[in-house]
């Protein structure tokens, strides 16, 4: 392949973001279609590259460059941009909903121009972390996304039950904290193979090749378990999610809840799993037990919530609960779940957190008992708030039925009770989704919003695109699963090599 | 005994122009002493193509009196850039609120003249002699606004503290000196590693550490430099936390891998302890203050404490740890404290609060600002993550508890300076009228904010020069 295609799409946001800069703040409405085209492009090139994937070959394809290029040599780094079955659903999500969150911020009249460039830039940080098959380039995009985001709630997040300078600080520090010690991990990990193998190389192929001693592995394991299970909210660590998104303006919940989140789990299983399957296999368990727990405490924690957001909040917290109760079980089956519920759950949180904003901007609360009949007076937005309401309970047919039925089946196998209660977290998660959806969209109608209007225009572009994507993804799960296989079978295959020769 | 006068051309051609400077300051009325500032940035250029151009003349003269070393050549090139950055991004402020051009031009050429000799020093008195210029230099430095009670605050306690430190530095080299029998660093070296080893050559090692530490800033020894950066003029702060420290650790360096590396088990712990204390201290401190002046001086003692990890690990990756990261240090604090001169020259504040909107006010100043801040809390893509990777991976075996402090740590610091940018970003300005920066800031605040960038992405070549640099040091 000539063209860096990856690269290419990476770039494509910056160079929006660049064309931004040269634009008159008062013209915001250019600046937005300027960012639409950048995410849009962004978007069919990532399209082009799923389509044109070969899945019988399966592992690393539309390398850039032909290869690695060196970057810094005396750590081992190069510039290695390529993607596998793993990488590719969430690089169509983080394009997907970077090119919906642009039309959902479409409203914002305050400093557009300066919040289009803060978008852009997170999206294409986002968009390296799931392309970048060197670990330090991987950190460095990993971290990169921290700061436009503080910014982006700072100025546009909103004060309700927290401030949004609470908020913006609170989701900056967790994360930050989480990361001193994946930092401390990727140091130490370092150090160590290059002792071992002698010559300093940074990519996740490369170190997964080194055979790190059983101790090492479950120490390092539980410094990644820390910052990636903070950055996936997992419990304990989840506290900054509700409180975050809360205070977010909806573009930033879109993508934090959406994709940010997910780097998270894609970390844990293309870093923490791959590379130290010794590590991985001693802390299983533990992972799903926090798992259970999560999706247990958040589903309970959601229950309770009256302000729209923080159900979603919870919600989403409760749903990275399967996830890593996938990624606990170590078996093909469950960890394809896992990766395909990342993709949906990123879905469905995005057309969420989209149809949320904009009944906020329509009535100005999010407040449950507040609300009531909308779907009297914006049939069009009860649609798109009802797809993901189903999609989060996982409703057949949409595509989040599947992945959650496949985390089940596998860890029923593997943990049997875990799996039941986890299962019993669904009953919980239908009672208080069906209860936000009847409060808030059906009802009598009511005086106050018979002036709202329905969204139209740029505004429907989220629900069109991503409603499509949860009926497609319903529809055809193959086109996802064949895909998420073709990338978890050679890293299990792997891990299962690994623990053979290292597992007494 | 033959001299190698080429060895000497980057201080000889510094003496020159810092001279020049002197006298034609002298020659020329008092109203029209403004292109002095062009002169001596053109001097310190010239200089600096010197010691670029010399950067493979290597040697040791006078008997190992001065050593000319690639490891000494990076420092002098760090401290020779920093000065050019200081001299070329503060001519407004100069011209407003020093007036005084002429000494104050020389003095800084001087004070770079102190810096490279000691940091090329070879035996204690060299090294005291260079010291000793480059501190005096500064008390006149940071007295320099002689109507400000609080610059004339400021170089009387640096007067005073800088002269206690100094005496208890000399305090310890004299021990030193009365334990091993020579003064000359290589000597030294070669006498410890035969095994002159008693109490109070430890003793006189621990007074060493409290003399440079207080010119590192690193806590206990830190009292005198919020103060300090506070009153002192905004250039000669950063060129004082810049370069002072950085020529102050390449002392440090010299003296303990150099002579004392043999001995490492009797002070790593003690450094390691202090490195802690300051990062700790540093950056806890910093939050609450409400001055950027103040809050930076708390964040360069924290800065000095990660710098000190390179010092722990007593090795040659130790060693380019410490270059690279004094290196980066320069870009990300001239950038911050350039930005704080123009906004206090036109303001007349250095309050946090007063930097309210500076995004609208001067995109620019405000940019520069973020990328510096981020790049001292080590967020990647910007210098300072690199330079931490760099410093912190040689100790993550032996020191890992040190490791872990130190980022949490920088993720802690991430709040203070967030609490700038927060102000900087969210808040409308009170006063919405533009700040003006003049051609000469903007073009230095450009220049420092593309290295910290640059230095993030692309660390390569400067990490090679180091690593050179880092070489030499041990062949010797």
């Amino acid at each position: 392949m000539n063209i860096p295609v990856l690269t290419l799409t990476l770039l494509s946001p910056i160079l929006a973001a660049f064309v931004i800069m040269f634009i008159p703040k008062e013209e915001d409405k250019l600046c937005k279609w300027v960012a639409a085209a950048g995410t849009g492009t962004a978007l069919l090139l990532s399209l082009y590259v799923y389509f044109g994937y070969d899945q019988s070959v399966g592992g690393l394809q539309w390398v850039d460059f032909g290869g690695p290029v060196p970057w810094i040599r005396d750590l081992g780094v190069s510039w290695y941009m390529a993607v596998d079955g793993l990488s590719l659903p969430m690089l169509l999500l983080t394009n997907l909903i970077g090119f919906t969150a642009v039309f959902a911020s479409w409203n914002i009249t305050l400093r557009a121009k300066e919040l289009m460039i803060y978008l852009l830039v997170l999206i294409a940080g986002v968009m390296g972390t799931f392309i970048a098959q060197d670990l330090f380039i991987f950190l460095l995009f990993y971290e990169v996304v921290v700061i436009p985001i503080y910014i982006m709630v700072i100025i546009w997040g909103s004060s309700k039950r927290v401030t949004k300078e609470y908020a913006g600080m609170k989701l900056t520090i967790y994360l930050l904290i989480g990361s001193a010690f994946l930092l401390v991990g990727v140091i130490a990990i370092f150090v160590q193979a290059l002792q071992i193998t002698g010559v300093p190389n940074m990519s996740f192929e490369a170190l997964s090749r080194v055979a790190f001693p059983e101790q090492f592995q479950i120490y390092m394991f539980a410094l990644l378990l820390i910052g990636f299970g903070s950055l996936l909210s997992m419990w304990p660590f989840h506290s900054w999610s509700p409180d975050g998104y809360a205070g977010a303006p909806t573009a930033v919940s879109m993508i934090h809840a959406g994709v940010l989140k997910k780097i998270g789990g894609y970390g844990l299983i293309r870093f923490a799993v791959f590379v130290l399957p010794l590590g991985a296999k001693f802390w299983a368990p533990y992972i799903a037990v926090l798992g259970v727990i999560g999706v247990a405490y958040a589903a309970m924690g959601a229950l309770a919530q009256k302000d729209l957001k923080y159900v979603v909040g919870y919600s989403s917290v409760s749903h990275m609960g399967y996830v890593l109760l996938g990624v606990a079980t170590l078996g093909v089956v469950g960890v394809n779940g896992a990766v395909a519920n990342m993709f949906a759950h990123g879905v469905m949180a995005a057309l969420f957190f989209s149809m949320i904003g904009f009944i906020y901007e329509k009535t100005h609360t999010r407040w449950i008992p507040d609300l009531g009949g909308i779907s009297h007076y914006a049939p069009r937005l009860s649609v798109g708030f009802m797809m993901a309401a189903m999609a989060s309970l996982g409703l057949p047919g949409l595509v989040s039925f599947i992945p959650e039925f496949t985390i089940f089946v596998e860890s029923f196998k593997v943990y049997g009770i875990l799996a039941v209660l986890a299962i019993a977290g669904i009953i919980i998660t239908a009672l208080y989704v069906l209860r936000a959806g009847a409060n808030t969209l059906f009802g009598p109608a009511r005086e106050e919003y018979k002036d709202i209007k329905d969204i139209r225009g740029p505004e429907l572009v989220p629900l069109v695109v991503l409603g499509g994507v949860l009926v497609i993804g319903g529809i055809l799960p193959s086109l996802l699963f064949d895909m998420v296989n073709s990338g978890v079978a050679p890293i299990l295959a792997h891990i299962n090599e690994a623990l053979q020769l290292g597992g007494r | 005994m033959e001299l190698n006068f080429s060895l000497l051309m980057p201080e000889l051609a510094l003496f020159g122009v810092g001279l020049l400077t002197f006298v034609l300051g002298l020659l020329v009325p008092s109203q029209s002493r403004k292109g002095l500032g062009s002169i001596a940035l053109m001097g310190l250029i010239l200089v600096l193509g010197v010691t670029v151009a010399n950067w493979s003349n290597q040697g040791v003269m006078l008997n190992g009196m001065y050593i000319v070393d690639r490891y000494a050549m990076f420092f002098k090139i760090l401290c020779l850039t920093s000065a050019i950055l200081v001299v070329f991004g503060s001519y407004k402020y100069v011209d407003q609120q020093v007036k005084n051009h002429f000494e104050y031009y020389s003095t800084i050429m001087f004070t770079t003249l102190g810096m490279m000799v000691m940091i090329s020093a070879g035996d204690f008195i060299t090294l005291y002699m260079g010291l000793e210029l480059m501190t005096i230099s500064f008390v006149i430095l940071a007295a320099f606004r002689s109507t400000e009670a609080k610059s004339l605050e400021a170089g009387m306690k640096y007067l005073l503290l800088a002269g206690m430190s100094t005496a208890v530095l000399l305090y310890g080299l004299s021990l030193v000196y009365g334990t091993t029998g020579t003064i000359l660093i290589g000597e030294v070296a070669s006498k410890v590693a035969a095994g002159v080893d008693s109490p109070l050559l430890i003793v006189g090692l621990v007074m060493l550490v409290a003399g440079l530490g207080f010119k590192i800033s690193a806590v206990p020894f830190h009292m005198w430099s919020p103060d300090v950066y506070e009153g002192a003029p905004t250039p000669v702060t950063s060129f004082l936390a810049v370069a002072s420290k950085a020529a102050s650790f390449a002392v440090f360096v010299r003296l303990f891998i150099g002579s004392f590396g043999v001995i490492q088990e009797h002070w790593v712990g003690l450094i390691a302890v202090l490195a802690a204390l300051s990062m700790v201290i540093g950056n806890l401190v910093a939050i609450p203050q409400t001055n950027i002046k103040r809050m930076l001086a708390y964040s360069s003692v924290a800065q000095a404490g990660y710098i000190m990890v390179g010092l722990v690990a007593v090795s040659e990756a130790g060693i380019k740890g410490v270059m690279f990261y004094a290196f980066l240090y320069v870009f990300a604090t001239i950038g911050a404290f350039t930005v704080v001169a123009a906004v206090s020259n036109q303001t007349g504040s250095d309050e946090i609060a007063d930097y309210a909107g500076l995004i609208q006010r001067a995109p620019l100043a405000a940019s520069v600002m973020l990328v510096s801040l981020l790049s001292m809390a080590g967020i990647p893509p910007l210098a300072g993550f690199v330079g931490k990777f760099y410093l912190f991976q040689t100790v993550v075996q032996d020191h890992l508890w040190l490791v872990f402090l130190g980022l949490i740590m920088s993720m802690i610091s991430v709040y203070y300076y967030l609490r700038v940018i927060l102000v900087i970003f969210r808040d409308e300005p009170k006063d919405a009228s533009p700040i003006r920066l003049g051609g000469a800031t903007a073009i230095t605040l450009v220049i420092t904010m593309v290295a910290t960038i640059l230095l993030g992405i692309y660390p390569g070549p400067l990490s090679e020069m180091a690593n050179m640099a880092a070489q030499s040091f041990l062949i010797r």
